[in-house]
């Protein structure tokens, strides 16, 4: 958002390029739950785009983008997070633009700035993300561009590099005092926080998902539903991904014709579907866990109603899983 | 509402979460001549706000809205 209107600043037209790799953390999470949020349901790149004037190309990358998750050139950060070739990726998608959708412009920018992030924003990664991703010195960035060699846009005279910035490290503090300046009183999320590729639960919960189906691979509903509820994996060969509220069985139910699915017939509770190859054996495992979790955990026996993908559907009677039977180890993620 | 002589196209987003309906409108207004009306039948309520937010910065003008239970409904004029 700075980077871009510094640039505006300069009276150069932008237009932004917002990217949906499958794993962002707003948009999904927020439609999904049924929480009361007190922040509007907003996509934050729309928002940024309203209020800086421009217009926003958002583009489905998520297939294209498996390689980068699956076979990171330059590694993984903290967790399954491969931010430096993401970010090599993104700016050759954003290039791509220019040939494939017929987007006539002359550089690209980012909002990079140098030390911002341990992994992907250090000095010694700037040069290999302009080289990498094909942009070389056509990549300019506005927040840090003092810190680094002149840019072809500094170069050519259609950026003043004078009015760039030498921004760097961690602290924040100078976007701030500059968003202040041009007058923006909220903004998204600072970077890194966006995606779910950086967060420790999630990753475990990517690598089980690997692990269970020996092969390093998945599908968008795949990565989708890491995002949704809890996943309990009693035996090897299946987990179970139980609502948490309201909005996560809705979701989960549009799953329903993909998965076996179990509800608990005589009281109110989650939806569970179970992903792998259950035994019948399993499934009434699987029915105890589920009882677990619905408002007949006290009972001593309850109906769960089995569904398969064809929709037949048979009644079966349970025990609830008493707490301490319920393995901590189970639990996908933790 | 719609212009004379100008057939509704449809757009079916339902099922799918943001930014996605965003996206898959995006691409089939790429595909329509201006003027068009282009139906958007969704169910994520992001929807509300994320597609007339993506009109407002293409210029393209949401002459409809309509929310029951959880049926969302979008009639957009397309710009030049």
């Amino acid at each position: 958002m700075l980077a871009a209107r510094v640039v505006q600043e300069q009276g150069i037209h932008v237009e932004g390029v917002n990217f949906f790799t499958g794993f962002c953390v707003e948009g999904h999470t927020h439609a999904i739950r049924d929480r009361k949020h007190k922040k509007p349901k907003r996509n934050n790149a729309l928002w940024v785009a309203e209020q800086l004037g421009i217009k926003l190309h958002v583009i489905d990358i998520s297939e294209d983008y498996k390689d980068v998750v699956l076979h990171p050139r330059h590694g993984y950060g903290q967790n399954l997070n491969p931010c430096l070739d993401c970010k090599i990726f993104m700016v050759g998608k954003t290039l791509e633009l220019g040939l494939i959708d017929d987007l006539d412009f002359d550089f690209v920018l980012t909002g990079e700035v140098i030390g911002q992030r341990p992994k992907s924003q250090r000095r010694e990664t700037m040069p290999i993300i302009a080289k990498e991703s094909g942009a070389n010195d056509r990549l300019l960035r506005p927040l840090c561009a003092l810190n680094l060699p002149p840019t072809l846009p500094e170069r050519e005279g259609w950026v003043n590099r004078d009015q760039l910035f030498g921004f760097h490290g961690r602290s924040r503090k100078p976007q701030m005092e500059l968003a202040e300046k041009f007058g923006f009183s909220d903004y998204a999320q600072p970077a890194g926080g966006c995606c779910f590729l950086t967060d420790e639960t999630y990753s475990n919960k990517l690598r089980d998902l690997w692990e269970a189906r020996d092969s390093r691979d998945y599908q968008l509903d795949d990565i989708m539903l890491l995002k949704i509820g809890r996943h309990i994996r009693p035996r090897p060969h299946f987990k179970l991904i139980i609502g948490r509220e309201e909005g996560e069985n809705r979701f989960l139910a549009g799953y329903r014709n993909q998965f076996t699915h179990l509800a608990v017939t005589d009281y109110p509770g989650p939806l569970a579907l179970l992903d792998g190859n259950p035994t019948t054996t399993d499934i009434e495992l699987a029915a105890r866990i589920l009882a677990r979790y619905s408002q007949g955990r006290a009972a001593d026996k309850l109906l769960v109603t089995v569904a398969s993908v064809t929709g037949l559907t048979r009644d079966i009677e349970v025990t609830p899983m008493a707490p301490n039977e319920l393995e901590p180890s189970w639990h996908v993620g933790s | 509402m719609s212009a004379p002589n100008q057939p509704l196209k449809i757009v079916d987003v339902r099922g799918l979460l943001c930014p996605l309906p965003v996206i898959r409108m995006q691409e089939r207004v790429k595909q329509l001549t201006p003027g068009t009306i282009l139906k958007v039948l969704a169910t994520d309520p992001g929807s509300l706000e994320d597609i007339p937010a993506w009109c407002r910065v293409h210029g393209h003008t949401v002459l409809e809205t309509r929310h029951e239970n959880h049926d969302i409904q979008l009639v957009i004029r397309v710009s030049g």
